[in-house]
């Protein structure tokens, strides 16, 4: 199955839930559709939702809630149906 | 007061830094993983590692703000703007450590950050509020029933929301019911307090504050700062004074302002926030910042007063230092805030490494800023790289320096929004100051169609 890369376009935090009380955006091994938000990014005080990019199974998580990432740096995995 | 930790970052660092040397108190800087050699942190005396990067684990952890205190020998804290400035229960651990809190003591920052417990202390110094509920609606009848009082549109707003969150603008009655359920349970979720106002919404509004200083006995005003420009309810460009409002009005609200401060036995600066409704030339009270703001430095050059030596002096224990008849202002001051923000892309935040960098300086030109060629703009905080600040003897010659100012303005590596500023001051209507707290988005948003 073909794999697809969800990349963070800007460099930040990471976070898995909108907020801390919210259940996350995305589970590992849950579907997800492509224009759905799998997390979100905070960069200088403004977030910015990541897009999964790509319809299919959300296999894995590249990087924890509340990591940092770089711009480019891919954040999780979708086998795409 | 002989040594001052300064609980802050950025250029506001510095500038508190700045204001204590020039008093002769020794600093001690903190600093975030992200921050180790900032440039804070090497002008201060000594500079103390406060946790990894993100403010949630450094400038926001008050127990590591008041370790690295005690460690040091701090025997007082600055807290600047923003991070733990407005939080009451900081002050007050600092206070009860046996610190020196540079600012209101917890309780009035408590009182005063309390949107509705603000306007009840307005009301009772006879100052004019936005029309709208005391308090606290309790339902949505309730809240219908009170905007028969106030008219439409009506804003609902959350008690506990702040910078522009927790508000909702409402034409009508079917409007606000549809509306208040929701408006509260995210208020619940968001500020952990569902309690709801309404207020009258004022379509051209000028967003003009008071700039104060208070000895917890007597109080001051030095005049006003216009902030009408803004995006997002941020401010983008400020100036002192106002342009846009009559003296008359200008009289009326600075008392009005002195009023408020000495109904709470303000001490140390503040900031007493109106909305002005350009059509009416009505003023209301909205809130008061019980800290130093980003756009002080409108108000200093306008009057020649330090307003962060200030602080440290009435913090000190000394009594104000100038009676009302001896503040004057001479001139205009026009401040920019350059952002690390790409305005061809929403403005989008662009953290990331400077190469060569050029400042603006020269005659009645002032640049704040914690830039420094071959610096990293870190990711972890707000997007101001600095804030020009230019005085002219009347308001056209600020805005001819400005050009030069900005002209002036370079940083390679990152896109910044100081080609935009550049822009505004070509525009006719921001030389005409023809302009409410709407008007920038307008042209923002013209400007992207064309």
């Amino acid at each position: 199955m073909p794999r697809h890369e969800v990349v963070s376009p800007i460099p930040g935090v990471f976070y898995r839930k909108p907020d801390p009380d919210s259940p996350p955006f995305a589970e590992d091994g849950g579907t997800v559709s492509d224009d759905q938000a799998i997390g979100l990014v905070e960069v200088m005080k403004s977030f910015h939702q990541i897009p999964a990019g790509a319809s299919g199974t959300l296999v894995e998580f590249l990087v924890g809630d509340e990591d940092e990432v770089d711009a480019g740096q891919p954040v999780a995995v979708i086998e795409i149906d | 007061m002989k040594k001052l930790l300064v609980a802050n970052r950025g250029e506001i660092a510095v500038r508190i830094i700045r204001a204590a040397r020039d008093l002769g108190i020794s600093t001690v800087a903190v600093a975030s993983a992200a921050d180790a050699d900032a440039l804070h942190t090497r002008l201060a005396d000594t500079s103390v590692d406060i946790g990894p990067s993100p403010a949630s684990k450094s400038y926001l952890v008050a127990d590591a703000i008041l370790a690295a205190a005690k460690d040091s020998g701090a025997d007082a804290v600055h807290p600047g703007y923003g991070f733990l400035s407005e939080r009451a229960s900081f002050a007050t651990a600092v206070a009860d450590a046996g610190l020196t809190f540079v600012g209101p003591a917890g309780p009035v920052i408590e009182r005063m950050g309390d949107k509705v417990a603000a306007r009840e202390v307005a009301r009772a110094a006879g100052v004019p509020t936005v029309p709208g509920t005391p308090g606290g609606v309790a339902d949505a009848d309730a809240a219908v029933e009170a905007a028969r009082d106030t008219g439409y549109p009506v804003m609902l707003k959350a008690a506990a929301g702040g910078g522009g969150r927790g508000i909702r603008v409402v034409q009508d009655e079917a409007g606000l019911r549809r509306a208040f359920g929701q408006a509260s349970t995210e208020a619940q979720k968001a500020f952990g307090d569902g309690t709801m106002y309404l207020e009258r919404f004022v379509e051209r509004a000028r967003h003009v504050e008071v700039q104060v200083l208070g000895d917890g006995s007597d109080a001051v005003h030095l005049f006003e700062r216009e902030c009408s420009l803004q995006r997002r309810r941020q401010k983008v460009v400020e100036e002192a004074v106002s342009p846009g409002i009559s003296a008359a009005t200008r009289d009326a609200m600075t008392t009005a302002a002195v009023d408020l401060c000495r109904e709470v036995g303000y001490t140390s600066a503040g900031t007493v926030e109106f909305l002005v409704d350009d059509t009416t030339g009505e003023f209301f009270f909205i809130e008061m910042n019980t800290r130093i703001q980003v756009e002080h430095p409108t108000t200093e050059l306008v009057t020649g007063i330090d307003l962060v030596a200030e602080q440290l002096r009435i913090a000190a224990g000394e009594p104000l230092r100038f009676s009302q008849d001896r503040i004057e202002r001479r001139g205009h001051a026009i401040e920019y805030r350059v952002n690390a923000e790409d305005p061809t892309k929403d403005f989008m935040p662009q953290p990331g490494p400077v190469g060569r960098i050029t400042l603006p300086a020269g005659p009645w030109v002032r640049c704040d800023t914690w830039l420094e060629p071959d610096a990293a703009v870190p990711p972890y905080y707000d997007s101001l790289l600095a804030k020009v600040v230019v005085w002219g003897i009347d308001r056209d010659e600020a805005l001819t320096r400005s050009r030069r100012a900005l002209d002036e303005f370079t940083v390679a590596g990152i896109p910044t929004t100081v080609g935009l500023l550049r822009e505004l001051v070509d525009e006719p209507w921001v030389g005409a100051a023809d302009f409410h707290t709407g008007t920038l988005e307008q042209w923002l948003a013209e400007r992207k169609e064309t």
